[in-house]
Parts: C-alpha cells; sequence; structure tokens
C-alpha cells in the first residue's frame, strides 16, 4: 500500500517537473491550437504552408544545438553565418551558375567566410564569458552595419559585379535578388519531392522495420519499442483510413532532399556528442573550471563550437533562399538568429541545454503561430497588422522568458546548496 | 634497488617580491608513506606545493631557490603540465568532478579512449569515436584500486558527497605511472566516517606503493593516518618527526609555536566585569563564500574584548559580517537583551552596533572621497547627524562635519594634510584609523574590529590595538576583534574563542598554552584530548 503512494507520487512529482521544464511549450500548443481554430483557414492550407516552413527553417535551428551543449546559451551571431550565405548566393548568381552547381558553389564561398567569422565571434565571446547569448545578439547587429558597408559599397564600386546583381546607376548591390532565372530556386527542393502520405508511408515502414528488428535484438528497450511502434502505426492509419487527415496532407509534397540534409545534421549532432571533441563540448559546457583543470584548453573548444554553427547555420540559410526564390539582400537575414533562437526555446530547450527533438517540436510550434497569427489577429481584432506585430511579440517574450528562467534556476540551485536551512 | 626517498625537495626558499614565504624548507617522502604536512595559514604549504607542480605563479614571480629530485633525479618542474608526467597528482579539496557526467566520463575526461573512424582519419584525432566499453572497465578497475564498489556509470551528480572524493582519487590513480598523490584538505567536507573511509582507502594505496602526502589542519586525522609529518611555522621547517615518536599535544604545540611577546601591554581593568550578556547568538548561520558560519552559539559580555581567531576559511570572519547583516544569515541575536533582526544592516548599526570591516579598501571607505565624508557618512545616514536646516530640508553641515573630523584625527592620530585629504592616498595603517572613526561616529555600545592589523605595519599596529583598549577601558565598549594573528589576540583580549570549521572549537584564557590554541585551531578541545 505505502509502495503505490509512494509510486503516485513519484508520478506526481515526474508530472509536476515535466510541467515546470516545459511550460513555455505547453503554453505555446495551447496557443497554437487557439489560433488555428481562431483563422479559420482550412488544415490543408495550413499544412502545407506549415511544411514549406519547416523545409526552410529546421536545418538553421538545429544549427544552435553546439554551442547550447557547449555552455554558450543561444548563439544569436548566427546571423553572421546568414550574411556569409548571402556573400556566396550573390556571387553565384553573379557569376551566373545554375540550378544545384549554383547552390553547391555558395555553400562551397559560406564554409571558409563563416568559419572565418565564426573564429572572430568565438575569440569575442571567449572574452565575455557568461554574456554569450546577449554578447552574440549584439554582434549580430554590429554586424549589419559592417555587411552593408560591403554590399553598398564595396562590392560594385570596389569589387566590380555584373549588371545581373546591380542597378544601373546605382551603387552597390541590387535591393532585391531573383533567384528564378538562374534556377536557384528551389534547386534543392526539386531534386527528389513526394507526396507526404507516400512519404509518411514509407518512413513509418523503415520506423517499424528498424524498432522490431533491434527489439528482437534486445538492443532497444520494450517501452521504446512500443512507443516507436505505436507512433508509427497510428500516424500512417490516420493517413490512410481518417478522411479528415486524409484531406489536410493531400496536396503536401515533402523536399526529400532537404528532409535528407536535416536528418544528416541530426545525425552529426548526435554522432560528434560521441567523439572525443563531443566529449570536451559537453565538459566546457558543464564545468569550464573542471574542464580546464583536466587539461581541456577550454577557449579553443568554445571557439570550435561557434564555428561549427555559424557555417552550418549559412548553409542553412542558403536552404531557406532558395525555397524562398528571392534574396532581399540587405534584410533576409535580419531576424535569422532572433527566429531560430525562438523556435528553440519554445521546444523547451534552455541556455545550457537542447535536444535535436526540443529544435524540432520547437520550429513546428512557433511556425504554426507563424501561419496562423495574421488570421487570427484579423478575427480578433479586425486587423492582419495585430497578428503581425503580435508574432514579433512572441518571439522577444519567449526568449525574454527564457534569459529569466535561467537566471531564476540557477538561483534556485544555490538556494539549494544553502547552509543556512540546518 | 629501493629508492629511499621519491621525494626530496632541498633547501627550497621562495620570495614574493621583498617578503620570504619559504626559507630553508625540506620536505622529503619515501614511497608508500603518508607523510603529514602541517602548518598554520601562511606557513607556506600552499606555496611549497605550488612549486612541486610547477604552477605558473612561482615562475611569473621569479622562481625559487633550492631543489628537486623526483624518485632520486634532479626534476625540473616547470608546468603543471610536466608534474603530471613525473608521476605526480593532486586530489583537490573542491572536486573537480562534472556533476551530469558519469562515474567513468569524470575519471577519464580527457584521457577518453577513441578508436579512429572514417572522419577522423581525414579531420584528426579530435574526431575520433569514444570506446565507451573500454573506459567503463578502465574506471571499474581504478575503482576497484581505490575499493569503493559505486558502480561506473552512475552520474556523479547522484553519489553522495563523500563518494565524490573517492572518484577524484580514482581518477589520479588512473593516471599511469603515479607515484605521489597530494590529498590537499581531503576530508574537510567529509562526515566523520566517510572521512575514516578515505584514512582506510588512503592506506591502501600507500600500500601498494605510493607516496602521499596529505595536508590537513585536523590533528587527529594526522595522528590516525600519517607515518612522517613535517611541520612547517612562518615559512620555515619546525621538524619532521615519525608519528610513532610525537604526540598530538606536541604537534599543536609545534603549529603555533612561542606567540612570541605580546604587541603591547594593556593596562588592568579598574572594575571587574558586569558578567552580563551584551551579545547572545545562537545558532547562527553565515553564509559567506569561504567563511561559512555553521552554527556559532556565542555569549559576548558586556565590556569585555573578546578575540575571535582560527585558521583562514573556518568562519571566523564571517560571524562579524552575518551579525552586521553584510551575509545571508539564519539563527537567533539578541543585543543588550532586545531581539535583533538579522539581514538587515540597517537594523544592526540602529542597535547600536558598528563595525571595522576586514575589507577597508573594499566595503570599509570610500576611497575617493575624502577623510571627513569617510568619517561622517554612516552617521548621517543613519543617525540623520552633521545635518543642518529647516524640515525636511536638510543639507549636510560641512561646518559640523570639519569639527568632528578634527576631533577624531587628533583623537586617533590620523597622519594627513587635512581632513579633505582623500581617503586613497593615506597609508594603510592610517586607512584603517579612518575606519575606526568612522564606526566611532556612530556612537555604537557594541564594536566589531574585523581583521585591524591586516596588511598595515608593525608601529600603526601598536597604535590601532591601543586605540581598542583606550576605548574599551575609557568609554566601556565591548568589542568583538576578529584576527588572524594568534598573537595580538592574546595580547588584548579578555577571551579568545576559536573557531574552526564553521563552530566554536573552544574558548579559552589568554594566557592558556600554546598547545590548547593549537588544538582549538584544528577543532579538538585540550579537556577532552588530555581525557583521551
Amino acid at each position: 500500500m505505502a509502495d503505490q503512494l509512494g509510486k503516485k507520487r513519484q508520478v506526481k512529482d515526474a508530472v509536476r517537473e515535466n510541467l515546470r521544464e516545459y511550460i513555455v511549450t505547453y503554453v505555446f500548443l495551447a496557443l497554437s491550437v487557439l489560433f488555428v481554430i481562431l483563422s479559420g483557414r482550412t488544415l490543408q492550407d495550413i499544412f502545407s504552408q506549415l511544411m514549406g516552413r519547416l523545409t526552410r527553417n529546421l536545418f538553421i535551428v538545429l544549427s544552435l544545438i553546439i554551442p547550447i551543449i557547449a555552455g554558450m546559451g543561444i548563439n544569436f551571431a548566427i546571423t553572421i553565418g546568414a550574411m556569409a550565405a548571402q556573400v556566396g548566393l550573390m556571387l553565384a548568381i553573379n557569376w551566373d551558375l545554375q540550378g544545384f552547381t549554383g547552390l553547391l558553389a555558395a555553400a562551397g564561398i559560406t564554409l571558409p567566410l563563416a568559419a572565418f567569422f565564426g573564429f572572430l565571434i568565438g575569440s569575442l565571446l571567449n572574452k565575455m564569458k557568461g554574456q554569450e547569448t546577449i554578447g552574440s545578439l549584439i554582434l549580430g547587429y554590429f554586424a549589419n552595419g559592417a555587411y552593408q558597408l560591403l554590399f553598398l559599397f564595396i562590392f560594385g564600386k570596389v569589387i566590380p559585379l555584373s549588371s545581373k546583381v546591380t542597378i544601373v546607376g546605382a551603387s552597390g548591390v541590387a535591393n532585391t535578388l531573383n533567384l528564378m532565372g538562374g534556377g536557384l530556386y528551389m534547386a534543392l527542393d526539386k531534386i527528389w519531392q513526394v507526396p507526404f502520405d507516400v512519404c509518411l508511408y514509407v518512413v513509418s515502414g523503415v520506423i517499424l522495420a528498424a524498432s522490431i528488428t533491434l527489439f528482437l535484438l534486445k538492443k532497444m528497450s520494450r517501452k521504446r519499442f512500443i512507443i516507436l511502434a505505436s507512433v508509427s502505426v497510428i500516424f500512417s492509419a490516420l493517413v490512410a483510413f481518417v478522411p479528415a487527415v486524409g484531406t489536410m496532407v493531400g496536396t503536401t509534397t515533402v523536399p526529400i532532399f532537404v528532409f535528407l540534409l536535416v536528418g544528416l545534421l541530426c545525425l552529426f549532432n548526435v554522432v560528434i556528442m560521441r567523439t572525443r571533441l563531443g566529449q570536451k563540448f559537453r565538459a566546457v559546457g558543464q564545468s569550464r573550471t573542471v574542464a580546464n583543470a583536466a587539461g581541456i584548453n577550454v577557449n579553443r573548444v568554445r571557439v570550435i563550437a561557434i564555428m561549427i554553427s555559424t557555417v552550418l547555420a549559412g548553409w542553412g540559410q542558403i536552404i531557406f533562399i532558395q525555397n524562398l526564390g528571392t534574396l532581399q539582400t540587405y534584410s533576409a537575414h535580419e531576424m535569422v538568429g532572433l527566429y531560430a533562437g525562438a523556435s528553440i526555446l519554445v521546444g523547451g530547450a534552455s541556455l545550457n541545454r537542447a535536444t535535436n527533438t526540443q529544435a524540432i517540436v520547437g520550429t513546428l510550434l512557433f511556425h504554426l503561430l507563424f501561419v496562423v497569427s495574421q488570421d487570427a489577429g484579423k478575427t480578433l481584432f479586425g486587423n492582419a497588422n495585430v497578428g503581425e506585430f503580435f508574432r514579433v511579440f512572441v518571439a522577444y517574450g519567449v526568449i525574454a522568458v527564457a534569459l529569466v528562467m535561467h537566471t531564476w534556476r540557477a538561483n534556485m540551485a544555490r538556494a539549494k546548496k544553502s547552509t543556512l536551512q540546518a | 634497488m629501493s629508492l629511499e626517498y621519491i621525494l626530496e625537495m632541498n633547501g627550497i626558499t621562495k620570495q614574493y617580491g621583498e617578503s620570504a614565504v619559504l626559507k630553508d624548507v625540506t620536505l622529503k617522502v619515501r614511497p608508500g608513506e603518508i607523510h603529514a604536512l602541517l602548518g598554520e595559514n601562511g606557513a607556506g604549504k600552499s606555496t611549497l606545493m605550488n612549486i612541486l607542480f610547477g604552477m605558473p605563479v612561482i615562475h611569473l614571480t621569479g622562481g625559487f631557490k633550492g631543489d628537486v629530485l623526483v624518485a632520486g633525479e634532479p626534476a625540473n618542474i616547470a608546468s603543471p603540465q610536466v608534474a603530471m608526467e613525473k608521476g605526480i597528482g593532486m586530489v583537490h579539496q573542491e572536486f573537480m568532478l562534472i556533476p551530469g557526467f558519469t562515474v567513468t566520463e569524470n575519471i577519464k575526461l580527457n584521457r577518453e579512449i577513441s578508436q579512429p573512424n572514417l572522419v577522423s582519419r581525414i579531420l584528426g584525432h579530435e574526431l575520433e569515436s569514444l570506446d565507451h566499453a573500454a573506459m567503463a572497465a578502465d574506471a571499474r578497475n581504478a575503482l576497484d584500486n581505490v575499493g569503493v564498489k559505486i558502480p561506473e556509470d552512475t552520474l556523479v551528480s547522484a553519489l553522495p558527497v563523500g563518494y565524490m572524493q573517492f572518484v577524484e582519487i580514482a581518477r589520479e590513480i588512473d593516471k599511469t605511472g603515479v607515484k605521489l598523490l597530494v590529498f590537499d584538505e581531503p576530508t574537510a567536507v567529509l562526515t566523520e566516517s566517510e572521512a575514516d573511509q578515505l584514512i582506510s582507502v588512503m592506506r591502501s594505496i600507500a600500500g601498494s606503493g605510493i607516496a602521499i602526502i596529505f595536508i590537513t589542519h585536523r590533528l587527529g586525522e594526522v595522528m590516525k593516518a600519517a607515518d612522517t609529518v613535517t611541520v612547517l611555522r612562518d615559512g620555515r621547517l619546525v621538524d619532521r618527526k615519525a608519528i610513532s615518536d610525537t604526540t598530538l599535544m606536541e604537534l599543536a604545540g609545534m603549529m603555533i609555536g612561542r606567540g612570541g611577546e605580546g604587541i603591547i601591554a594593556p593596562p588592568p581593568r579598574r572594575e571587574p566585569l558586569s558578567g552580563r550578556a551584551a551579545l547572545h547568538v545562537r545558532d547562527l548561520r553565515v553564509e559567506m563564500p569561504g567563511e561559512m558560519v555553521r552554527g556559532i552559539d556565542l555569549d559576548v559580555l558586556e565590556g569585555e574584548i573578546l578575540g575571535i581567531g582560527g585558521l583562514a576559511g573556518q568562519g571566523k570572519v564571517g560571524l562579524p559580517n552575518g551579525v552586521m547583516g553584510l551575509y545571508p544569515t539564519a539563527g537567533e541575536a539578541e543585543l543588550f537583551g532586545e531581539k535583533l533582526p538579522l539581514n538587515n544592516p540597517e537594523a544592526s548599526l540602529r542597535h547600536g552596533m558598528s563595525m571595522v570591516s576586514e575589507d577597508r579598501r573594499g566595503v570599509g571607505l570610500l576611497l575617493d572621497e575624502s577623510i571627513e565624508d569617510n568619517i561622517c557618512f554612516n552617521a548621517m545616514q543613519i543617525k540623520g547627524q552633521f545635518l543642518a536646516g529647516p524640515g525636511v530640508f536638510k543639507l549636510k553641515s560641512t561646518r559640523q562635519i570639519r569639527e568632528y573630523a578634527r576631533k577624531m584625527i587628533k583623537e586617533l592620530d590620523i597622519r594627513c594634510t587635512s581632513p579633505a585629504q582623500p581617503v586613497g592616498t593615506l597609508s594603510g595603517g592610517n586607512q584603517q584609523k579612518v575606519c575606526i572613526a568612522r564606526a566611532l561616529a556612530l556612537e555604537p555600545s557594541f564594536l566589531f574590529v574585523s581583521e585591524p592589523t591586516r596588511g598595515i605595519d608593525i608601529g600603526a599596529k601598536a597604535l590601532v590595538l591601543d586605540t581598542l583598549v583606550r576605548l574599551n577601558r575609557e568609554q566601556g565598549l565591548t568589542i568583538v576583534m576578529v584576527s588572524s594573528e594568534l598573537s595580538e589576540l592574546r595580547s588584548i583580549c579578555d577571551r579568545v574563542v576559536i573557531v574552526a570549521e564553521g563552530k566554536v572549537a573552544d574558548i579559552l584564557n589568554p594566557d592558556s598554552p600554546d598547545e590548547h590554541f593549537g588544538l582549538a585551531m584544528s577543532g579538538l578541545k585540550a579537556r577532552e584530548v588530555a581525557q583521551a
């Protein structure tokens, strides 16, 4: 009897702990459902838009994970990685490189540029340990000025460019660059597109087969097996046999290649943590003092984390722009850090802990709210602009809440250790 | 052939600038022995260990004289890395463990076993995959050698504090070729039974041929664990003895030494103390980083000068800071029979308490302000003195302030050009006097003085102490003086409280034997030791 009571309490504690940990996520979930209803849009419409936004944004959000694990908070300076990518894209258009090759060239240019910027960012953040999140945010703003100088003056005047990216009679790079002409538009998306339902069946089948094999080989716990197997069966069944769900996903297609890249990045985030370098990321993230005492070069590890993150974010921006089809030369990078940071926080990540799942769930919820907030604003206040303001408000709000929670938790941990309570 | 000494440090002399912190010190450690290193704060223990580990601080300050032999060969230990390669390991007092890592991961931190993979062949060693199985096996082996049964895959955060130490030890042992392990105050955070277990682990490590240097201030543990002991005092070697040839009392005496002559000879009291309690504290706990108070019961008598002594970090400085409300505090306190609210500096000041802080440049003084403003600042804020003007429109009265400052400058003999001179330009001793003047401007009935003679020269010291005695004898001011210098406590105090590990270890008369002070500093009571 007592044992049962104990178990009950345990469950209760676990639920409470989970609630505290993921409160932001749950609030967001509730808000999203409410907004979906208010917006009055068809699920089919919302779903296909959401798929597009996931395609665009997942890669960038996932690039935030390594610095978080290395104890550097949210690397808002990924904005600078995005700027590097835009240099690459602009040059690819300038040289008239076509399709996939063009994007590959842009990615190639991004790599050394973003790595170099990442090195500089990391070195600077090493001088402001403990304030990396805010520091990287300000760095992003600062870099914006340098970026404008580069694109308005140096490109065109100092480094000659073709008429493909400039406007005759004006200085600097054109305001808007079109990716349609060179076939860069959706060059990755178009490689292989599959209807969502087919894709779901295949993925579910693979997961089911894999989990059965692993379970039979005793390499997977029973609990995990049951969860994975039932999730894959239920989702497939829903799409196949429930007409409403079937219609919802009906017209949506999945750009397989992009999602393969996203999957690779998820895998990378996991696998790197199982290497010597990954062990260093984790050690430095949890205690710089101890890591240092063990002979780890803390500063170097932190710089590497930021370099990787900046390069990945750059590549993420290429995926983003190719899906969009136009490059707003002077503003496309502005919100990258802010929205990605807000996304991962919505997924339940904190300034010192983040996983792939949190990044994916967060991106899903954050962008779901994005899709429906304008229409919901219209229904509520008769003005679509209100929805627009609301999502900016939410993005900053989520980040502010995360910063406050971080400090609050640190204080709680300190109070727990206090010797004042006998 | 077997070596006589695994480590020899001969004729070590080290100077920081002008002052010598080590003078011709010798330390010799045999293989497989537990060698205790004993001494007060400032005796030179940490400097000696810094030299042994080749810490940068030694080389940046001009190196040292003397030679170091490891395993009979001259060793030039230029960096901690070299020390590690020579087989010298350290078990820290503060745990150097990562809570979110498993025991294995901590033991193998930055010495992971890894295997090359496709990527690492191109991009280098750093990207090799970890071989968790091999790492776990190594960790298990090291834990077995230490003799503890904790599973190697538990998270360190889930371990009881006592076990964390064993993980540290296992990590040092796992490093190949360890010959000498330094334990720095390893029992400070352990319970008694955990400390006993640690000592038996140390014995079994020593039994396997690894020498141990055991730094501690707990004399009882030295007697229990060590084979040999080296005692340092004021940077000099006092003696090196086999434990079998010495006693607890003798060690306590050696650690403290003769207190020297009293710095000043205070005049006797004209009338005996009333015996009433001025300050009464019960179960006082103060969270002052590095000076934790863990439950002090104490009565300070009206009109006495009470001394508080003890080693650094044991909590003696925490007491005045806690009562004055400068650090988070819990417990009960009464001042002259009235309940004193804690964690409220203003209330403490209003109740008639005043404090001369040990951190005079940080807490005590506004360095850029003038002497007179520093003296009168608190009195102005707390008591509304030195103000003039009608109603609520009160302005500070320069005339009153100047007058009072002149009076104090004369009384305390503060050497300055004028009351308007910025305090930052005064010498340490004169700054200290300004601090005292400021405390007195509140017309306190109870005065805390914390480390009043730190960093000031001998002449000024005597003057400061004289001032305190005069205030006590002439105005009947109750004074609690905290000091690291036992000799000055013993020269002016009526009673001396020794604080060890955040608690009152013993209350002694100034003329108690040196041994009793030595025992108290390591947390033992002379009476109890004599009975045992």
